[in-house]
């Protein structure tokens, strides 16, 4: 399988891979995946009292089109207003990697780690007191 | 500088050997009758040719040349010993045992059988790939024709408890057949001292050509099959068609090179795998061996790497060809059946990758790969949500993920 030359040098090339404090009010984590399925991403956003994106980082388990899919997102989602942000598809993320049909669920992980960590941050807003939790992921 | 790309998938398939490509020659230029042809020397030699052949691949499990049918491969040969038989002792039961941890050839043909009218037992296997002797005593009926088992396992390297097999199978009057693949020419086989009745057997897996493989047939006491493939009637009725005549004397140079060599190129390909292994789990933790620890191809070395993706860790590694019991080197998103069938949760499946040392593996090679790996999984790791929270601590089990 041939993958695209943006693909390679978003798997070798990773951008923003870290951790932020997610315990920071300010800080929205998105977990998404899991481990059976052989693909779980983490992204992380730190977001300004104006409701923009200034930092984001991410860890991946999994394909390099599932790591080249999150290290694009944490590009694209920097700078903007988290309601822009949530408006990022699969399918633009898709196009723009040139991924393979067997590779799209990669993207809709993508796309599910940024509305995961959008509604962790929302939800620290609304309720700071609620015990921090990583969004979509759930201690049993 | 050792030379990139490197090969370490030799269960997939082996480079050609040299001295193989030079006896075929001749068959695939001058002498290039058809073995069939009665009338002229051109014929003559081409048949001369197959059965020297026939003796030298028969070789390699004990038998006699007398009982090779040749067919393309081993696929076809397993498809012509589990669909020959069900047919032809269709009258005498109808039920095969076989083992989940089996190559697709087998399975998928036992699920074709099961369509028309078969019953097949898929035996469980033990942690390290292993069938239970007494599991398959205990499986056969009185409906029982057949069993099929595995000599070595292609993604694990496990090999089965054939003799014990065997000593069943004869006991209790039902055929034995073995899948050959990955075991012939590296480890010795004797179909008499292991009581079986129908071997396949591939050339491209002991650096021969591709396209080339040959069912052994018990002759006695003699084991009957219906063909597959009806035409002139040759390999006795079993396999119509001309003979693959340079494929099969490369072939018999390749088994002859395999049964000559087979001590010393086990001690030494044995030698680099454990090399490999020590080199690998020396400098990394939380690395595991799937298979078994001793009884095992000594070429094969399949391990999870926890916390790290098979395919992005090929990715990593693309200058070595291995491949991954992971899901998702495949369409069916599933990971490896053996894998799962060994009990390996499904977090680790997708974290094997399996290295295939063979003839031609160098130990500068060897010593390129393991400190490649060790590189890479120490990157993919500090790229891992997985492997941060185990190092925190946290039991992974105790999340609620959101599977898809």
């Amino acid at each position: 399988m041939a993958y695209s030359d943006k693909l390679i040098d978003h798997y070798e090339n990773p951008r923003n891979v870290g951790t932020l404090d997610k315990d920071d009010p300010n800080v929205g984590t998105g977990l998404v995946g899991a481990p059976a399925c052989g693909d779980v991403m983490r992204l992380q956003l730190r977001i300004n009292d104006d409701g923009v994106i200034e930092e984001a980082k991410f860890k991946t388990f999994g394909c390099g089109s599932a790591i080249a899919s999150s290290s694009l997102v944490t590009e694209w989602v920097k700078g903007k207003k988290v309601d822009e942000a949530a408006k990022i598809t699969n399918s633009v993320i898709a196009e723009e990697l040139s991924l393979p049909p067997v590779k799209i669920h990669c993207s809709v992980l993508a796309e599910d780690a940024i509305k995961a960590a959008i509604a962790d941050y929302k939800q620290k807003k609304e309720d700071p007191k609620a015990a921090p939790q990583p969004a979509a992921a759930v201690a049993k | 500088m050792v030379k990139t790309p490197i090969y370490m998938d030799n269960h997939a398939t082996t480079p050609l050997d040299p001295r193989v490509l030079e006896a075929m020659m001749p068959y695939l230029t001058q002498a290039f009758g058809n073995a069939a042809s009665r009338s002229h020397s051109f014929g003559w030699t081409a048949e001369e040719a197959s059965e020297l052949a026939r003796d030298r691949v028969a070789a390699l499990v004990g038998g006699s040349g007398k009982e090779i049918v040749w067919t393309s491969g081993a696929t076809e040969s397993i498809n012509l010993a589990l669909k020959g038989i069900a047919e032809f002792y269709k009258d005498k039961g109808n039920h095969i045992i076989t083992a989940k941890t089996e190559h697709k050839a087998v399975l998928d043909t036992c699920k074709r059988l099961e369509r028309s009218g078969c019953e097949v037992t898929y035996l469980d296997v033990d942690q390290t790939g292993r069938l239970d002797p007494e599991a398959v005593r205990a499986a056969i009926t009185d409906k029982t024709i057949l069993v099929s088992v595995m000599v070595a396992n292609n993604e694990i390297g496990t090999i089965h408890p054939i003799k014990e097999i065997g000593a069943i199978t004869k006991e209790k009057g039902v055929f034995f057949h073995v899948d050959a693949a990955q075991a012939a020419g590296k480890i010795p086989l004797d179909v008499n001292e292991m009581h079986i009745d129908l071997a396949s057997l591939s050339a491209h897996k002991v650096y021969g050509p591709k396209g080339v493989g040959a069912l052994w047939v018990r002759r006695r006491p003699r084991v009957r099959l219906t063909g597959l493939i009806d035409g002139g009637g040759h390999e006795r009725g079993m396999r119509s068609g001309t003979i693959n005549v340079p494929g099969v004397v490369g072939f018999g140079v390749a088994a002859e090179l395999a049964m000559k060599e087979m001590a010393e190129e086990d001690a030494r390909v044995r030698g680099l795998r454990d090399r490999l292994q020590a080199a690998i789990t020396k400098d990394l933790d939380m690395v595991f061996l799937n298979g078994h620890p001793e009884h095992r191809l000594a070429g094969n070395l399949n391990l999870s790497f926890a916390y790290v993706e098979g395919e992005g860790m090929m990715m990593a590694l693309k200058d070595v060809a291995v491949s991954s019991g992971s899901a998702c080197t495949s369409a069916s998103l599933e990971p490896s059946h053996v894998l799962r069938a060994c009990g390996v949760e499904e977090e680790l499946a997708h974290t094997s990758i399996r290295f295939g040392l063979g003839r031609f593996t160098t130990q500068e090679e060897v010593d390129h790969v393991a400190k490649l790996v060790v590189e890479k999984v120490q990157r993919l790791r500090d790229m891992s949500p997985l492997y941060e929270m185990a190092k925190e601590g946290i039991d992974l089990k105790s999340i609620e993920w959101t599977g898809h």
